[in-house]
């Protein structure tokens, strides 16, 4: 049909992980050119089809399609592969298997302020950052005072970037992307950045742009913006589509997806099972400023282990890292005898986490060697604190921690 | 809705997004789509480096200047190199012009996709555009002690010829080069980190196989041809002959230099091209 604009056939991107570097150094190269002194100019890395390395689809077998003017939300937890999906229509990489079909002029939005220059003045990061976002410079040129005043920085537009907060520079940044006006536009998670009142004013430029007939793509972790703007959605799992349907459907869905299947084993080998949180049932009950304490319960398999480590870290449901640590920097290795259970107390003083859900992701290495990857763990409920009781007290407040402050005003 | 073209935007009226294959991925159309985009990286390069240095454009005159001033002491005035019957500060000055370019060329090509790799990670264009504003921006720096070799010339009263008509051909020759060149290097780089590290020994002994700090008569006659396979030879040549009119026109040593270029752009460009499918999962 014709008016389908966007065609995904078996899409599949697959990535090697584990402790090996991101990048190569010429050393291991050298080493391996010795045996195949042609591959040296063959840098398939990434992709590399030989079973030494531990790898994940981070999307298996993707196929959907998309009509114009459809507005789409892609919904799925952490890990689920959606930036990896967005990331390969934005043909910011390339898939390793499948193929993906595109009728029309496409723009991709997969971070605020890309491009920008701290050196430059807002004036000429406008330029910039719109022309690597794909603007002419005409074009550009004609929308610069809709930008400006998007952005609310006309006083500012000529000093330099680096001396404005971080707030006013996301709020040029995103007054420049919302400004692209290509057919079909792929977004992820920038509505998450600026203060409350800026959120909604993006939110309504997004529904316009919507509105005028162009196609959108959307990743978003906050239910609520995705379905003010979306119509459809596609729910992914583990790399896979579960379901394609609209979008009220999509998030009965996902919120229906049960919290402990929840848990995502990127890396299991069998030699290790994580049988969950013990103490799960009383972390629903904590405050903020109460120590998080986990109990993770682990049985290993028949082999024995001689350097286990741990690193752990906690997300919120905005997907923000706000606590990680590994257990190689705090010099922390245990033996594991086979077929033996066993717990790891993992305790967080007073970490004074702002109220919402938690979960926690493991990864357990032996030497190095990854044995078990799980991440989305439903981890911890923490309630607001009994004096600050009213739920809309928090609306708006886009802190991670709730830390004791105390506020006054001085010589007033 | 507006439909207006877009710099980068355009693009087949179906795109097909597939695994990384063979050489057929480049796209010369897309390239020529994204040319506003060169312009703008190299705006983006001379302003941030003329807003964090002191002295701005007086560094595109003084490092040329202080490098004739010392070549001229040491090979010149103490180790008396033959200079083809010119002054030696103007023998010197003709070849760093082009010299310097070449090795800022390829200093900035070598670093350019490591240093874009925030925005090599969230936004498509052709990565082309990198190498191609790498070897862009030091034309500017060029253009600038260009204007001091006209001072240094009246001052010596050496007249150009009709031979200096040719010497856009020989700065075309230069860019052509830094640009093969540059592409391998901004590859391999993305890839090996080790490349950053070879690069400056790369461009000192490149130097002294380039006819810099001496004449190329200074090379035996039946290796001339051999010697012509670097480029950059037939470049310096070429300057010091299309502006001073004195030594012999490289014609020899120029076919090498040319073929010796295309081989590079076209390789350069396929193995960039070859990287370009990974680059976004390994930088």
């Amino acid at each position: 049909m014709s008016d389908i604009v966007i065609r995904a056939e078996k899409l599949s991107k697959k990535y090697r992980i584990g402790e090996c570097d991101r990048y190569l150094a010429l050393r291991d190269v050298l080493a391996r050119a010795l045996n195949a002194p042609c591959r040296i100019f063959h840098p398939r890395m990434p992709a590399s089809g030989n079973g030494n390395h531990p790898h994940i689809w981070a999307l298996k077998d993707v196929s959907f399609e998309v009509r114009q003017g459809e507005v789409l939300g892609i919904v799925g937890r952490n890990g689920a592969g959606k930036s990896t999906l967005l990331k390969i229509l934005a043909r910011v990489t390339k898939p390793t298997r499948g193929f993906a079909e595109i009728r029309g002029r496409m723009g991709s939005l997969l971070e605020v302020g890309t491009g920008f220059h701290n050196e430059l003045t807002g004036r000429e990061n406008v330029f910039l950052s719109g022309a690597i976002l794909g603007m002419s410079k005409a074009e550009i040129q004609r929308k610069f005072d809709e930008i400006v005043t998007f952005a609310e920085s006309e006083k500012f537009i000529d000093t330099p970037l680096k001396h404005y907060s971080s707030g006013m520079q996301m709020r040029l940044a995103f007054a420049v992307a919302a400004h692209l006006e290509p057919e079909i536009l792929l977004i992820d998670e920038v509505l998450a950045v600026g203060d409350f009142q800026f959120q909604k004013k993006c939110l309504g430029k997004m529904s316009d742009v919507a509105k005028q007939g162009r196609t959108i793509l959307f990743v978003s972790h906050n239910l609520q913006h995705a379905q003010a703007i979306c119509g459809s959605g596609v729910l992914l799992d583990g790399g896979k589509i579960l379901r394609q349907a609209e979008i009220s459907r999509i998030v009965r869905d996902y919120l229906a997806m049960a919290p402990y299947s929840g848990a995502n084993h990127r890396i299991d080998r069998g030699m290790l099972a994580f049988q969950g949180i013990s103490n799960r049932a009383e972390l629903d009950r904590v405050v903020p400023g109460d120590d998080l304490e986990f109990r993770l319960k682990f049985r290993s398999g028949a082999v024995p282990l001689s350097k286990v480590m741990i690193d752990f870290a906690l997300h919120n449901d905005r997907n923000e890292y706000v606590v990680h640590s590994k257990s190689r920097l705090l010099g922390f290795h245990f033996r594991v005898p086979a077929r033996c259970q066993f717990e790891i107390l993992y305790v967080i003083k007073r970490p004074q986490l702002a109220p919402g859900k938690y979960t926690l992701t493991i990864y357990v290495h032996d030497h190095g060697l990854p044995l078990l990857w799980v991440d989305n763990i439903d981890a911890c409920l923490i309630n607001a604190n009994p004096g600050f009781g009213i739920p809309e007290l928090f609306d708006g407040v886009s802190s991670s921690l709730l830390p004791e402050f105390t506020i006054q005003a001085e010589g007033a | 809705m507006n439909l207006e073209p877009q710099a980068i935007g355009i693009t087949p009226a179906v795109l097909r997004i597939a695994p990384p294959g063979g050489w057929s991925d480049l796209s010369l159309g897309e390239l020529w789509h994204a040319r506003e985009l060169v312009y703008f990286f190299v705006w983006r390069d001379i302003k941030v480096r003329y807003k964090q240095t002191a002295i701005g454009a007086a560094w595109a005159v003084f490092q040329p200047l202080l490098t004739m001033a010392v070549f001229t002491l040491f090979f010149g005035r103490l180790a008396k190199m033959p200079s083809d019957g010119l002054p030696y500060p103007l023998f010197y000055y003709c070849a760093l012009l082009p010299w310097m370019y070449f090795a800022a060329s390829l200093q900035n090509a070598t670093n350019v996709i490591v240093e874009q790799q925030r925005v090599i990670t969230k936004v498509f264009f052709p990565r082309l555009v990198l190498p191609l504003s790498a070897v862009t921006s030091p034309l500017l720096d060029f253009a600038i002690s260009f204007l001091f070799l006209v001072l240094i010339m009246v001052y010596y009263g050496v007249r150009p010829s009709l031979s200096l008509l040719l010497l856009p051909l020989f700065l075309a020759l230069a860019i052509l080069t830094a640009l093969g060149v540059g592409l391998w290097l901004s590859a391999l780089n993305a890839i090996y980190r080790d490349i950053r590290y070879v690069v400056p020994f790369l461009v000192q002994f490149w130097m002294f196989a380039s006819p810099v700090a001496y004449p190329s008569s200074l090379v035996p006659e039946r290796w001339r041809w051999l010697y012509g396979l670097n480029p950059m030879a037939g470049v310096i040549e070429g300057f010091r002959w299309a502006l001073t009119s004195h030594g012999n026109p490289p014609s020899g040593l120029l076919a090498a230099s040319t073929l010796a270029v295309l081989l590079l752009v076209a390789s350069g460009t396929l193995y960039f091209q070859k990287m370009e499918g990974i680059v976004a999962d390994v930088v």
